[in-house]
C-alpha cells in the first residue's frame, strides 16, 4: 500500500491546480454557508409614507402616547426610506429601490384614539414569491411588535386609572369630579356608618351596598393583573432537553468545516479510484499486484488524511476568531477522523462506479451538495412526510452524522459524540462494501 | 485446425469459454504456447482477441476451462492495448513503482535494465505524458517484462504506432524472443503476422478456426494471393 500511497502523493504534488481547486473551492463554499448561517438577513429597504400630522399624540385613558413612538417601533426592523407621498413610495417599489412601501394614513390617530375602530396601514410590494414572503413576514413581525408596544402603553394608562379609582384622588378625565374617595376606602367608611345605624330597611340597604363595595374593590384590584395578561397572553419560557445551547456562530463553524471535509474527501477519493481507471492502470494493478480491498483502502485513507488535515487546520484557524473550547480538541480530531473515513468510503464507492475522473467528480459533487443542504433542513420547516424522507436520506449518508459528531465535539451538542461516531463507523463499513462490489469488475 | 504438439509448453489453455450473459465471447478455445514462440492472434473486430489475451494475462477468469502457466513462478507479463501508465510520473518512476509492486528483488537494477532494453535511458526522467505514442508503448511493454516473465502477452501493441515506431517495437520484441521469452500478441494487421509471427491463431466469433504457421493459412484458404487475401478468403469460407 505504501508504494501506491507514495505514487498518489507524488501525482497530487504535481497536480497543483487540482489540489488548489480542491481546497480553495470547498473552503470558499464552506465559509459562504457559515456566513449565511451565522449572520441574520440584512434589514430590507422599505419606503415609508407617514401621512399622519407631525407631533400628534393619541390620548389613552388620559395618557398621551406620541405617534412617532409607535412609528419608530414599526420601522425598527426595516431600513426605512422616508418619502412624502404614496405615489413616490409606489415608484420606489416599482424601481426596485425598496422591496416594499408602508403608507401610514392621516386618520391613524383618530382611529387609534376612538377605541372602537382599527387603525390600518397599507403595504405595497412586488417582486417574486420569495421577496413577497420576506416582506410580509417582516411587516407582520414589525406590526406585531408595534401593536404590543401600543398595548403596553394602554395597559399602563389603564392601570393608573384603576389605581386612582381604587385609591381615590383626581382623575384627569374630562368631567371627573375632584378628590374622589376611591373604591377601596368606601367599605371601611360604610362599616363605620353601619356601626351607628339601627336595624331596619336603611341598614339592610346599606349592608348590601357595603357588601358590593367590598366585592368591587377586591375585583378591581385584580383587573390590573387581568390587563397585563391580556396585553401579552402568551409568554415564552425555554427549556433545552438535550445537550447544551449551541451558539449560532460556533454551529456555523461546524457546518463550514464539515462541508469542507466532505467535499475534499469525497472528491479526492472518487477521483483517486477513477484516475486509476482513466490511466488504464486499474486492470494492471488488480491482476495480482494489489488486492481490490487494499486499493480502495489506500484511496480512502489518502483522501481522509488530506481532508482531515485541511479541516483540522480550518477549525484551528477559525478558532482564532470564534470562541471555541480548546480543551475539547481531542474530541474535534476524533470527530474529524471518523467523518473523514466515512466520506472516504463514500468517495471510493462513487469512484468505483465512475469510469473517468470527470464523471466521478461530477457524481461526487452532485451527490454531496444536496446532502449537505438536506442535512441542514430544520425539523418543522417542511411537511412531516417530507422531513421523514429527508431524515432517512440524511441517515444513510455521512454528512449529517459528521455534522452531529463535530457539533457534539465542538459544542457539546446532542446526540452525544459516541452515537455519531458509531453511526459514522457503520456508514464507513456500508460504503466500503458498496465500493468493493462496484469494483468487482476491473474493466 | 491445430499446430499440433508444442515443445516445452509454457502456457496452456484447455476448453476456455467466456460468456457475458447470453453471449459467448470465446467458445472452448484450446492451444499451448512453447518456449520462445512468437504467436499472433488474429481475427476480425469482435472475434474475442482481447478477451482471450486478458484471460491469458490473468485479468479475467474464464467462465469455463483452464489456463496454466507452466514455466517459472507462473507469472505472465502483460501489455494491454491502451497504455496503462501514469502520465504524471516519469518513465523511471512508472517502472520503479511497478517493479516494487511486482516485488522484484532489486528494483533499481531491473529498472536500469529495462531502460537500456527499451532504449529510453536518456528519457528516464521525462514524464510519460510528454512522450510520443511509440515511446509510451515501449514503456508499456517494458512494464510487462519487469518480473522477467517467461511469457509476455501484447494486446495490439502496434495499433497506434507509425511505421518507424512499429519497426523499433518489433525489433525489441524480436530480441525478447531470441532470449527465450514466449510472446503472444493480437493484431488486425495480417502483414505484421506474416512478417514477425512464427505461428498464427485465427479467431472469429469466439471460435478458434486456425492454429499454425502463417503461410499455412494460404493453403487452408486454397486461394491465390497474399496472406491478407488468404485470411479474408479463409474467414469467408468458414462463414465469417
Amino acid at each position: 500500500m505504501r508504494w501506491l500511497l507514495a505514487k498518489d502523493l507524488l501525482i497530487l504534488r504535481r497536480s497543483r491546480l487540482l489540489v488548489a481547486l480542491l481546497i480553495v473551492y470547498p473552503v470558499a463554499i464552506a465559509l459562504l454557508i457559515g456566513l449565511a448561517i451565522s449572520r441574520g438577513p440584512s434589514r430590507p429597504k422599505v419606503a415609508i409614507v407617514n401621512l399622519a400630522p407631525a407631533g400628534q399624540t393619541i390620548e389613552l385613558a388620559g395618557r398621551r402616547v406620541r405617534v412617532s413612538e409607535y412609528a419608530d417601533r414599526l420601522f425598527s426592523q426595516v431600513d426605512a426610506i422616508s418619502v412624502a407621498t404614496r405615489t413616490q413610495a409606489a415608484s420606489k417599489v416599482s424601481a426596485g429601490e425598496a422591496i416594499a412601501a408602508v403608507v401610514i394614513p392621516n386618520d391613524i390617530v383618530a382611529r387609534l384614539s376612538s377605541g372602537v375602530t382599527h387603525a390600518q396601514v397599507e403595504v405595497i410590494y412586488n417582486g417574486d414569491a420569495l421577496e413577497q414572503s420576506l416582506v410580509r413576514s417582516t411587516i407582520d413581525s414589525a406590526l406585531a411588535q408595534a401593536n404590543l408596544a401600543l398595548s403596553e402603553q394602554i395597559q399602563t394608562a389603564a392601570a393608573q386609572a384603576i389605581d386612582l379609582l381604587l385609591g381615590g384622588g383626581n382623575l384627569s378625565l374630562p368631567g371627573a369630579p375632584a378628590n374622589l374617595i376611591g373604591l377601596s376606602r368606601i367599605p371601611p367608611a360604610l362599616h363605620g356608618i353601619l356601626a351607628h345605624q339601627r336595624a331596619g330597611p336603611d341598614r339592610t340597604a346599606l349592608e348590601r351596598i357595603s357588601t358590593f363595595a367590598d366585592f368591587a374593590a377586591q375585583n378591581l384590584s385584580l383587573s390590573k393583573k387581568v390587563l397585563s395578561t391580556v396585553s401579552q397572553p402568551i409568554q415564552v419560557r425555554s427549556t433545552l432537553l438535550h445537550g447544551r445551547r449551541t451558539p449560532l456562530n460556533t454551529f456555523a463553524v461546524v457546518v463550514a468545516v464539515s462541508v469542507s471535509l466532505m467535499f475534499i474527501c469525497v472528491l479526492l477519493a472518487a477521483g483517486g479510484v477513477a484516475h486509476e481507471r482513466e490511466e488504464n492502470a486499474l486492470a494492471r494493478l488488480l491482476r495480482g499486484l494489489v488486492s481490490r480491498e487494499v486499493l480502495l483502502a489506500e484511496k480512502a485513507l489518502l483522501a481522509a488524511g488530506c481532508s482531515f488535515l485541511v479541516a483540522a487546520a480550518m477549525l484551528a484557524g477559525v478558532g482564532a476568531f470564534v470562541s471555541l473550547d480548546w480543551s475539547r480538541v481531542g474530541l474535534w480530531l476524533l470527530a474529524l477522523a471518523f467523518g473523514a473515513l466515512a466520506f472516504g468510503a463514500l468517495g471510493v464507492a462513487i469512484g468505483a462506479l465512475a469510469r473517468e475522473v470527470r464523471a466521478a467528480s461530477l457524481l461526487a459533487f452532485l451527490l454531496s451538495l444536496p446532502l449537505a443542504f438536506l442535512a441542514l433542513v430544520p425539523a418543522g420547516s417542511v411537511a412531516t412526510g417530507l422531513y421523514d424522507v429527508i431524515r432517512a436520506v440524511s441517515f444513510v449518508f455521512p454528512f449529517r452524522a459528521c455534522l452531529q459528531a463535530l457539533d457534539a465535539a465542538v459544542n457539546g451538542a446532542s446526540p452525544g459524540i459516541g452515537v455519531s461516531l458509531a453511526h459514522l463507523t457503520g456508514l464507513t463499513v456500508l460504503f466500503g462494501v458498496l465500493a468493493r462490489v462496484g469494483l468487482r469488475h476491473a474493466d | 485446425m491445430s499446430s499440433g504438439g508444442v515443445s516445452e509448453p509454457v502456457l496452456s489453455l484447455r476448453g476456455v469459454t467466456m460468456r457475458y450473459g447470453e453471449r459467448e465471447a470465446l467458445r472452448a478455445v484450446s492451444f499451448a504456447v512453447g518456449a520462445g514462440e512468437l504467436v499472433a492472434v488474429v481475427g476480425p473486430n469482435g472475434a474475442g482477441k482481447t478477451t482471450l489475451l486478458s484471460i491469458l494475462a490473468g485479468v479475467q477468469r474464464p467462465s469455463a476451462g483452464t489456463v496454466s502457466a507452466l514455466a517459472g513462478d507462473g507469472r505472465v507479463g502483460w501489455a494491454p492495448q491502451q497504455v496503462a501508465l501514469y502520465s504524471k510520473l516519469s518513465v523511471q518512476e512508472n517502472l520503479e513503482l511497478f517493479a516494487r509492486l511486482e516485488r522484484v528483488a532489486d528494483p533499481h537494477a531491473v529498472v536500469t535494465r529495462m531502460l537500456d532494453q527499451t532504449g529510453l535511458s536518456e528519457r528516464a526522467h521525462e514524464r510519460l505524458g510528454h512522450l510520443s505514442g511509440g515511446n509510451r508503448q515501449r514503456v508499456n511493454v517494458a512494464l510487462g517484462l519487469l518480473a522477467d516473465p517467461p511469457v509476455l502477452i501484447l494486446d495490439e501493441p502496434s495499433s497506434a504506432l507509425d511505421p518507424g515506431q512499429r519497426a523499433r517495437l518489433w525489433s525489441f520484441v524480436g530480441g525478447l524472443v531470441e532470449r527465450g521469452t514466449s510472446v503472444v500478441f493480437s493484431t488486425h494487421d495480417v502483414s505484421e503476422v506474416e512478417r514477425y509471427a512464427r505461428r498464427a491463431i485465427v479467431l472469429a466469433d469466439g471460435e478458434l478456426l486456425f492454429d499454425g504457421p502463417p503461410r499455412g493459412l494460404i493453403d487452408a484458404a486454397d486461394l491465390e494471393g497474399d496472406l491478407e487475401d488468404a485470411f479474408v478468403g479463409f474467414l469467408a469460407k468458414r462463414g465469417h
